[in-house]
Parts: structure tokens; C-alpha cells; sequence
């Protein structure tokens, strides 16, 4: 059979060509963890955990700290409004902020679990990236379209978006200045895997725990259900439809694709399984001192009422900051809607590719979110590599990557500037969040853009062959 | 005849006697039980130059029935805030200046009880259900805000009060403690504190209150302290004692030792009543049961006295005002009062008593003390003394720091003497510290010795109730034991400073924040004078205070902590330009995924077939309300009627919306 013999072609040429890149991977991997040890030991102390750029309140370490100390001291740790992560963060990261270790940095083993974190991201994005590629090759072979990524150079987009992750400067900072999003990316990562290779309960599990520690992921559930129903991103299902329509005459074996309604009932099996486990775990962590009510209250309605008003790289915290009180409620809404605006469009239009449904919620949440930090940017810059062949003719990138560079140089001389000199002003600072935000608008518009801009192509030249 | 009579009259005398005798028993009662207001001032030299006048006014009201609701000599305003918010005990005081613990001492009653934080302090406990108090602690608050002309309605807040549960008072009850550091204290607070008093400040002691003498003072402080006896029955007035002083320091200006040579410097200024008040006592306020002038002298003067001249500790009393030792008094004082000496620190002291009442209009009371030559001595210390700052710098972070210094007059003999079970030095901090300073309890370290030292050594019991955002102060209350011949221990504790919204700051924003005082107490230390018992003591309210048991008690400085601001006059500019960016967002990214490209093709395909269009209009339209996106091989038409159609549609359904908006908001 010509199609088994192109296949296995295909898988050994990819075999060979992760072999290849996958030397690389692995050398520049171990580089990075390298470099965030060597950061790690830094003689110095960068005070990275204190910056307003990492750490939130809801992922700095220093308020975990407290939170654990409350706790030990026989209180709620959402005693105060110091804590406002997930009680099982606590029980884990709680008691290795305590640790010490002679002779070593003091949050030595916390680091660690970062790094550690960082690094499984990594792998998982590649493995994502792997699967995401097989599938691209798949269905460009079924639409009989040529495959342009094959000559793309060395490196597999998969592998690319694993160190794009891993060697991002806000994904260092992150890791290095300890604050708890490297966490929250691994389980939102691992989402992503587990919908993309069709593990559901996988994909259940890992959503589950992204929601509990940081509510936003709440909306990936939507691109995950149509990766899990549709498989991974493919061409609009309409090109093969009339791929089909114009072979109907060969009679050849359909390959239309369906949504398969087991996989997603699966999902809503195992997710509310993993909830109520989930639950169970953090009722038990909090019973002795407080209540579920109360955690929910410390942490989602935390991130729901942006009752902390401290600077941060997002726009809402100035804005809250300076808004009237009787409008506080009505903005309030209208910020948190905006997000939930955009899922329906999002997903009509981009149904197909449910993996970049996924980047564009994840990259809009991060931008609108109340406590954004570069953890958050480092996540869906990092899964922005994944669709290197889809975005390949991207506009304003290089515009864009100047502007990201440039304001991550501006905004901490500007905070240093407000708060430390004082010889600036809010303003400055506002102004490069303000800043920052329009890049990431122009970057989610743009990849949304030139990824509608891409399946018009494909829609051509399918079209195009169909009519030959 | 007469027998009968007699035996008649003397029945009727019996039967009648006993009512006779218990109603002058009862007249007897009340009689004794009168409200009663007794005025003293207490003068005393302090070793940096300066003089302490302490003012004491006690007005006691004893619980009856038969006064009613009206009362003779006690002020009425306090009585029915008595009865009205249940109060068990209260304390308010205005403080202006700072009381100055190494010189001026830190270990007798006068520094434990009447030192107190700048600005308003209150406590009160109440005599209600604990879920009742913060109601009652709100009322309490805003009635002391009218009576006193002073901002204490801003405690009503419950960012402002908290309720210490050992480390402040060792009983504490429903209590709540609340403190306002940045309170200007005047005139416009001492006149209603005035208004109490019987005589107001016409007659007595009060008399000598002159406001710019007073107000140019060190240290003020007016503090008004009451307690009722609860558990009365309902339909009786409970009992009041109100305690009124007034603490100034002030600095006597004697022309004789004006030149402040370096020789001359050495005598202490000599004053009188006349040239610190500038004013003199002509007589007592009439209503007052006692009306005393007290002056205190330290032991340790004499002592001294005692080395040079060899004179018995008996006599120097009387040769201290005939002129034999190294001052002299105007007047002969009219008693004198030794503290017994079996207390085992070295500062014990001499009082001296002055009845007012012995003189009049013609002759005035003008106490006056002048320095023969230059004495020496010092106060009495605390075991540590405390003090507090801030570190770091910028406006992000920083922390507070808690320094304890041993004082060197509080020997080591003295602590361990106290302390029967291995030599410790127990220390009780509390803290309250507003919500916008965000404390990291679990960043507490404390240094014994400038070294390191782990906690759980030190720090015996340890009771935090971290502060909510806008909502309640975090509260720090600790136990510490130190060992005795410890030299200095620190505490340290970092915060992150908040960020406010702009209707939060004050007026002056930029000025910065006060952390109200933190409150050191020692309880093992009681500040008690011993006095050699005598009648005129046992009568006067001001010394039975001091032979009182308190424990030492000390308040550390007020840190004022500069808050970060954001820009106050923008406030549109941020809330148009934000929304301009959530607009731009949602427009493009919308503009982005409704355009087609490939749509103006189909709709030139279908514009050429013109004639399929009117037969497929009627489909379309069906398809279109049923899928509105397209199929594949379906031209989507634009054609001009329907657009029409659509764009009544979509009228109607504004309208629609609209009236059932207006339906629903009214």
C-alpha cells in the first residue's frame, strides 16, 4: 500500500529528525537548567522574589511562607490577607519554605520543585508539539497538499516551543524568583498533553488542577473538549468534506471527521471525578481552621473583586486604583466579561484548531487577568512556538519582539523610578503596563489573524488542486 | 392611772423604735456614701531641668437609688455613658509630645500610668455579650467624639480597633483598644475635659491651668479614667469613680540661672507655682472633700545630702525645708511622707503635702523650690528600655524593629530577686499595626546580644491575628523571656507596604502613616510606691493610686511610615484610557474574525448568477435564521432587501431590548 509505505516514511524521516533534534533539545535543555541553578546560587541576592513582575499576590512565595506559618500556628492560613493560593500548594511548597539546608540559598528546595516544574513543561510542550506536528503532516497528506514545514531546519516546531519555554527570560525570572506559576503552567501544559494525545483523564486532571490554582484556565475547558472530540489541529473540516465531494466518484473510504461524543463524556466523567477528589484533598487541608466557603472566598473571589491594589504589570490595578466607588462593581463585570466575551467567537471560528483555540484563550486571560505576571506571558509565548509553520507569515513580529523587549527593559526602571527613588510617577509605570498590554493585544490579533490567513491558503490551493 | 400610760407609750415606743433606727441607719448610709471630688497636684523636679505637674481629679459616685438619674458633683455626661453603653472600665487620653522614659524614669506609677502614646489613646471593656461589643465599642466612640471635640469617632472603624486578649491588660474581658497617633490635641479637648469637673477650672487646683503655660510644655497629657462597679441590679445606677489627670512637663524658666555657662548649668532652675503656671492657688474649690499640693523629692537627693552633711535619715525631712540640705521651699509643707524603704530600688522618695485649704484670695499658695547647689540624680528605669524603627528603604517594603536596651539603674539583683525559677526577664509586647502595613509574621527574628538567635528560645507565647484588608488591623501580642543579663534584644519583622485606592488617603498623602505605639509591659515588675501608712493617705485618691499594683508599663515611639501614592489628579485620564485599550482589543480581535477574504468571490459568483437569486432567496433566508454560518457550496448573498429585513430585525430586537431594560430597571 503506497499510503502504508509513505507513513512509515514519514515516521521514520520524523524519527530521524527527532533523533537528530532531540540531541539538541536535550543538550540545550540541560543548559537551561544549568543556568537556572547557576541564577539560583547567584552570590548576590537578586531579590527577583519581590519584584512586582513575578510575584503577585496570589503566586508570590513570601505570602505561601505565611501562609504556612499561620497554619502551623494553629490559624486558617487565609487568616489575614497574606494567602490566597490553593491549600494544596500549601501542603506541598509550605513545609520546603520552612526546610533549610546548611550551607544552601534558603528557598534551595523550593527552587528545586521549580525547576523541576520548568523542566516537565518542557517536555510536555515538546510532546504536544510532536503530536500536533504528525497530525499538521497528516492531514496536509490527506488534502494531498505539499508539506512545507519538512525543510524547516533543524529543529522540530515541538522542540522549538520546548525551548522557547525553557529559555525565555520571563520563564527564568519566574522559576528563579520563585513565584508559584511555574506550577500553575506545568498543570496547564499538562492539560494541553493529555487532550492532545486523547488522554482524558489526563487532560481531566491536569485541568482540574489549573482551575483550583488559578481559576482562569476554567475556560480551556472548551478547546479541550474539541481536541479530545476532534483530535489535534487540523485544516478546516470543510476542505475535507469537499475533498470527499469531489472524490466521491473514486468511492474511495471516507475521512471525514466527527466529534467523538465518548471521548468528551469521558472527559466530564473523569473532570468530575478529579473535582470532587480535589475537593475532598482541600477540605481536609483546610477543615481544622476554616471551610471550603472561606477558600473560595480567599482565592477565587480574591481574583474575582482585585481587592489588592499593588502595582503590577496588568492595566487593573491602576485602574481600581483610581475608578469611583459606585463604578467599581460595573467595571468589575465588564473587565472579567471581556474574557468570557470572546470564548464563543473564538471558538466558532477556530473549532478546527483546538490547540490554538487553547494558546489565543490562554494568551487573552494572561493579558486581562487581574494579577498578571511573566509567568503568565512565559507560558503562551512558550506555546506560540508550537504554531511556528501556521504563523510562519505573522505581521509586526519583529515590531512586536522589540516592544516586548523594550518594555521589559522600561517597566523596572520605571517602578524603580515611582517607588524607590521617587522622583517618578504612577504614571510611568502605568504607561508601560498600558504598553505592554497593546503588544499583547496586536500579538493575539495578529496570530489569530494569520492563522485564519494560513487555513484561507490551504482553502486555496485545496480548492485549487480540486478544480484541476 | 399613770401606769398603763406609761406602759402604753413605752409599747408604742418599742413598736416603733426599730423603724426609727433603721431609718437613721439608712440616712447614715447615704450619708456615707455621698459623691465625693477630691483634687490634688503633684509637683516634682526631673533630673534634665524640667518639672512634672501632675493634676489628679477624683470624682466618685456611689452606686444608689436615691439620687436617681441626678447626680450632685458627678458629671452627668459620664454617668449616662456609664449606664447607657454598659462601660465596666475605661481609659481616654490626649497626649501631645512624647514621654521621655531615660530621663524622666519609666518605673514609677506616674510613668506606668499616665505616660502614654501621642495622640488618642482608648480601651474600654464593656459589661456586654462578647457578639455585642464592637456595637457598643461604635457608640461609645462616636459619644467621647462629641463630648470631647476630638476625631475619635474615626475608631468606630474596625480598622482601627482591636482586642488585645493578655498582652495589654492581664484581665483583659470584652475589651477593644483602639489609638489615634496623628490626633492634634488643644485647648478645644482640655475645655470639655474641664467642664467635669465641679469647680471647671474656676476654683481649686484647676485654677492653675493656664493654656499657653500648659500648651508650651515637654509632655501633655489629659486622661480620664473610669470605673463602674457592674453586677448591680438593673433598676440601680451602677457606682462610677472617675479619675481625671492632666501630666504636663514643663520647663521652669528662673531668671536667677538664665546664663547657661557651663559651670552655671549645673544647678537645677528653681521655680514656683507662680512662674511655671503663672498663676497661684487661692484656695481649694469648695466642693472638694481634700484639695492637697504635693511635691516629690527623690530620695537619692538626699542621700547625697546625707554623704556631705551626715545628717540621720529622720531629721533630713525637717532639715530639708529648714534650709539644711541642698534646697528650699517657700512653705513649710504640712506633712511629710516617706515611702518605706523595703523596696529594693535605690530611687524611693519624699513627699511633701500642702493644704490648699489654709489658704485664701489674700494669701496665696505659690509653692516655690529653689536649688542651693547643683544636685544630681536620675529616675527610675524599666528593666529594658524599648524602643522602635523602621528599615529598609523605598516605598515597597521594609521592617519594624523592636530594641529592648537594658537600663543600668534596674540592677541584675533586682530581676532575679523577682524571679524565683532561673534568672528571666519576662516581657509582654503588643502591637497593632494598620491593615496597608502588610506584616510577615513568619519573618520574625529575634536578636539576643546582636546575635541570632532562633525563636522558639526566646519568644515564649506568641498570639498574631493578621490584619485584613480594609477590614481589621493585624495584632501582635508576645511573650518574651529574656535572660536577665541580657544587654540589648531586637525583634525584627518584615512588611510589604500597601497600595490604596485614592479616595483612602488622607488629605496630606505624602506626609505617610502612623503605626500607633507598640505597648511593652513587664509583669513581673510592678510599679507600687510603698508608703508608711497614715490617714491622710489612706483619704487621698492620688496616693492610694500609687500604692496601687501595676506593672510596669511603657509605650514605644509612634513610626510614621511614607506610603507610596499614585497620581490623584487623573483619575478620568486612567479610566478612558484603559477602557480605550479593552476596546481596542475586542474591536480588532472581533474585526479579525468576522472578515472573510473569500467572500467578495462568492459574492461576484453569485452577483453573475442573478437569476438563481430570487428563486434562492427564500431559501437562504430559512438557511440563514437556522445556520448563520455558511456552508461551503453556499453563495452567502448580500443582496439589498435583505439587508433591509436584517437590519429591521435587528432594530426590533434593540427596541425589544431596550424596552424590556426599562421595564426591568423600573
Amino acid at each position: 500500500m503506497p499510503t502504508a509505505n509513505t507513513q512509515e516514511e514519514n515516521s521514520k524521516s520524523e524519527l530521524q529528525k527527532n533523533h537528530g533534534g532531540g540531541g539538541g533539545f536535550t543538550r540545550w535543555a540541560v543548559v537551561a537548567v544549568i543556568f537556572r541553578l547557576a541564577l539560583i546560587y547567584f552570590p548576590g541576592n537578586l531579590n527577583l522574589s519581590s519584584r512586582p513582575e513575578v510575584s503577585t499576590p496570589l503566586t508570590s512565595i513570601r505570602r505561601l511562607a505565611e501562609g504556612y506559618w499561620l497554619k502551623q500556628s494553629s490559624m486558617s492560613p487565609y487568616a489575614g490577607s497574606m494567602y490566597h493560593g490553593s491549600p494544596l500548594l500549601l501542603s506541598v511548597l509550605g513545609p520546603l519554605t520552612v526546610k533549610r539546608i546548611e550551607g544552601q540559598p534558603g528557598h534551595i528546595l523550593c527552587s528545586l520543585v521549580f525547576v523541576l516544574a520548568d523542566l516537565i513543561s518542557a517536555i510536555l510542550i515538546r510532546a504536544t508539539g510532536r503530536k500536533l506536528q504528525i497530525a499538521y503532516r497528516k492531514s496536509l497528506k490527506s488534502l494531498n497538499l505539499p508539506n512545507k514545514s519538512t525543510d524547516s531546519g533543524a529543529l522540530s516546531s515541538g522542540d522549538i516551543a520546548a525551548l522557547v519555554y525553557l529559555w525565555n527570560p520571563f520563564t527564568i525570572v519566574a522559576c528563579v524568583g520563585l513565584s508559584t506559576s511555574p506550577v500553575e503552567n506545568l498543570f496547564t501544559i499538562l492539560t494541553l498533553y493529555g487532550a492532545a494525545t486523547g488522554l482524558a483523564p489526563l487532560a481531566a486532571f491536569g485541568w482540574v488542577m489549573a482551575t483550583h490554582l488559578s481559576l482562569y484556565p476554567a475556560i480551556l475547558i472548551i478547546p479541550v473538549i474539541l481536541l479530545l472530540g476532534y483530535g489535534p489541529d487540523a485544516p478546516p473540516s470543510k476542505l475535507f468534506r469537499s475533498k470527499e465531494h469531489g472524490k466521491v466518484g473514486d468511492g474511495k473510504s471516507s475521512q471525514e471527521i466527527i466529534f467523538s461524543w465518548r471521548r468528551a463524556f469521558h472527559l466530564l466523567v473523569w473532570t468530575s471525578l478529579w473535582s470532587v477528589y480535589v475537593l475532598v484533598l482541600c477540605s481536609i487541608s483546610v477543615k481544622q481552621h476554616g471551610s471550603l466557603q472561606e477558600m473560595f472566598q480567599r482565592t477565587y473571589g480574591f481574583i474575582l473583586t482585585v481587592e489588592d491594589l499593588s502595582p503590577n504589570i496588568g492595566v487593573l490595578w491602576y485602574f481600581f486604583a483610581e475608578v469611583f466607588d459606585f463604578f467599581r462593581d460595573f467595571f468589575l463585570i465588564v473587565f472579567h466579561s471581556n474574557i468570557l466575551f470572546m470564548i464563543l467567537p473564538l471558538a466558532i471560528r477556530l473549532k478546527h484548531r483546538p490547540c490554538f483555540l487553547a494558546f489565543v484563550y490562554i494568551a487573552i486571560s494572561s493579558m486581562l487577568k487581574s494579577y498578571p505576571s511573566v509567568g503568565d506571558s512565559a507560558l503562551y509565548l512558550g506555546l506560540l512556538g508550537l504554531f511556528l509553520d501556521e504563523l510562519a507569515d505573522m505581521q509586526f513580529s519583529f515590531f512586536l519582539f522589540c516592544g516586548y523587549v523594550g518594555v521589559s527593559l522600561l517597566s523596572p526602571v520605571m517602578h524603580n523610578l515611582w517607588i524607590w527613588r521617587g522622583t517618578g510617577n504612577a504614571n510611568f509605570y502605568y504607561a508601560t503596563a498600558m504598553a505592554y498590554a497593546c503588544f499583547q493585544i496586536v500579538l493575539v490579533v495578529e496570530s489569530v489573524s494569520s492563522m485564519l490567513n494560513h487555513d484561507r491558503k490551504l482553502t486555496k490551493l485545496s480548492t485549487s488542486k480540486l478544480q484541476k | 392611772m399613770w401606769l398603763p400610760l406609761r406602759l402604753t407609750l413605752l409599747f408604742l415606743f418599742l413598736l416603733l423604735s426599730p423603724r426609727a433606727l433603721l431609718r437613721s441607719g439608712s440616712a447614715a448610709v447615704v450619708s456615707g456614701e455621698e459623691e465625693e471630688f477630691h483634687e490634688e497636684l503633684l509637683l516634682k523636679p526631673l533630673p534634665d531641668r524640667k518639672v512634672l505637674a501632675h493634676f489628679h481629679f477624683h470624682s466618685i459616685a456611689p452606686p444608689s437609688k436615691s439620687n436617681g438619674r441626678h447626680h450632685h458633683l458627678f458629671p452627668k455626661a459620664i454617668s449616662q455613658l456609664v449606664q447607657k453603653f454598659r462601660v465596666k472600665e475605661m481609659e481616654l487620653s490626649f497626649t501631645q509630645g512624647r514621654w521621655n522614659y531615660e530621663r524622666w524614669g519609666g518605673f514609677d506609677p506616674i510613668s506606668s500610668n499616665n505616660a502614654k502614646p501621642p495622640g488618642v489613646e482608648l480601651w474600654a471593656v464593656f459589661d456586654v455579650p462578647e457578639d455585642q461589643v464592637d456595637a457598643y465599642w461604635k457608640n461609645l466612640t462616636n459619644s467621647l467624639s462629641g463630648l470631647f471635640c476630638a476625631s475619635i469617632n474615626f475608631l468606630e472603624s474596625s480598622t482601627m480597633y482591636s482586642a488585645p486578649k493578655w498582652s495589654f491588660r492581664i484581665t483583659p474581658g470584652s475589651l477593644r483598644y483602639g489609638t489615634l497617633p496623628r490626633e492634634a490635641v488643644c485647648t478645644e479637648n482640655l475645655t470639655p475635659w474641664l467642664k467635669l469637673l465641679p469647680c471647671r477650672d474656676k476654683a481649686g487646683l484647676a485654677a492653675l491651668l493656664d493654656r499657653p503655660s500648659i500648651y508650651k510644655g515637654f509632655y501633655h497629657s489629659q486622661r480620664l479614667y473610669l470605673t463602674s462597679n457592674a453586677s448591680v441590679p438593673a433598676e440601680t445606677v451602677s457606682g462610677i469613680s472617675l479619675e481625671q489627670t492632666l501630666t504636663v512637663v514643663l520647663q521652669p524658666n528662673s531668671p536667677s540661672s538664665s546664663s547657661i555657662h557651663s559651670g552655671e548649668s549645673n544647678f537645677q532652675p528653681s521655680w514656683s507655682l507662680s512662674s511655671i503656671f503663672g498663676r497661684k492657688i487661692s484656695g481649694k474649690c469648695v466642693i472638694a472633700q481634700s484639695s492637697i499640693v504635693y511635691l516629690q523629692l527623690e530620695k537619692s537627693i538626699f542621700s547625697e545630702q546625707k554623704d556631705n552633711m551626715d545628717n540621720g535619715p529622720n531629721s533630713l525631712a525637717s532639715e530639708g525645708f529648714a534650709g539644711g540640705s541642698g534646697f528650699e521651699m517657700s512653705l513649710d509643707p504640712d506633712i511629710v511622707i516617706e515611702e518605706e524603704n523595703q523596696s529594693q530600688h535605690k530611687g524611693s522618695s519624699v513627699l511633701y503635702g500642702f493644704w490648699v485649704e489654709k489658704y485664701n484670695e489674700s494669701q496665696p499658695l505659690d509653692l516655690g523650690l529653689k536649688w542651693k547647689y547643683p544636685v544630681f540624680w536620675s529616675s527610675q528605669q524599666a528593666p529594658l528600655h524599648a524602643s522602635r524603627f523602621l528599615m529598609g528603604s523605598g516605598n515597597e517594603r521594609g521592617a519594624i524593629a523592636i530594641l529592648f536596651k537594658s537600663t543600668n539603674s534596674a540592677d541584675s539583683s533586682s530581676g532575679s530577686r523577682h524571679v524565683s525559677d532561673g534568672c528571666e526577664l519576662q516581657v509582654d509586647v503588643f502591637q497593632v499595626v494598620p491593615w496597608y502595613i502588610k506584616v510577615y509574621y513568619h519573618s520574625l527574628q529575634i536578636f539576643v546580644d546582636d546575635e541570632a538567635k532562633p525563636i522558639g528560645d526566646f519568644v515564649h507565647k506568641i498570639q498574631v491575628s493578621p490584619s485584613k484588608d480594609k477590614t481589621s488591623p493585624g495584632m501582635m501580642e508576645m511573650l518574651l523571656k529574656l535572660p536577665c543579663d541580657v544587654r540589648s534584644a531586637a525583634l525584627t519583622l518584615e512588611f510589604d507596604k500597601g497600595f490604596l485606592h485614592i479616595d483612602e488617603y488622607p488629605p496630606d498623602a505624602n506626609q505617610g502613616y502612623d503605626i500607633p505605639s507598640a505597648v511593652i509591659s513587664f509583669p513581673r515588675f510592678h510599679s507600687v510606691m510603698h508608703l508608711l501608712s497614715n490617714d491622710s493617705i489612706r483619704k487621698s485618691p492620688l496616693l492610694s493610686r500609687f500604692q496601687e499594683k501595676n506593672r510596669v508599663q511603657s509605650y514605644t515611639e509612634v513610626l510614621l511610615v511614607p506610603l507610596t501614592t499614585p497620581d490623584f489628579s487623573m483619575p478620568y485620564n486612567v479610566i478612558t484610557i484603559t477602557c480605550t485599550v479593552f476596546a481596542l482589543f475586542f474591536g480588532s480581535l472581533l474585526n479579525v474574525l468576522r472578515r472573510r477574504v473569500g467572500e467578495e468571490e462568492r459574492y461576484l459568483k453569485a452577483g453573475k448568477k442573478k437569476g438563481w437569486l430570487r428563486v434562492l432567496l427564500s431559501r437562504l433566508l430559512a438557511k440563514f435564521r437556522g445556520k448563520p454560518m455558511e456552508e461551503p457550496d453556499q453563495p452567502s448573498s448580500e443582496s439589498a432587501p435583505l439587508i433591509g429585513k436584517k437590519l429591521v430585525l435587528k432594530v426590533i430586537l434593540v427596541a425589544v431590548l431596550a424596552v424590556a431594560w426599562q421595564f426591568y430597571s423600573t
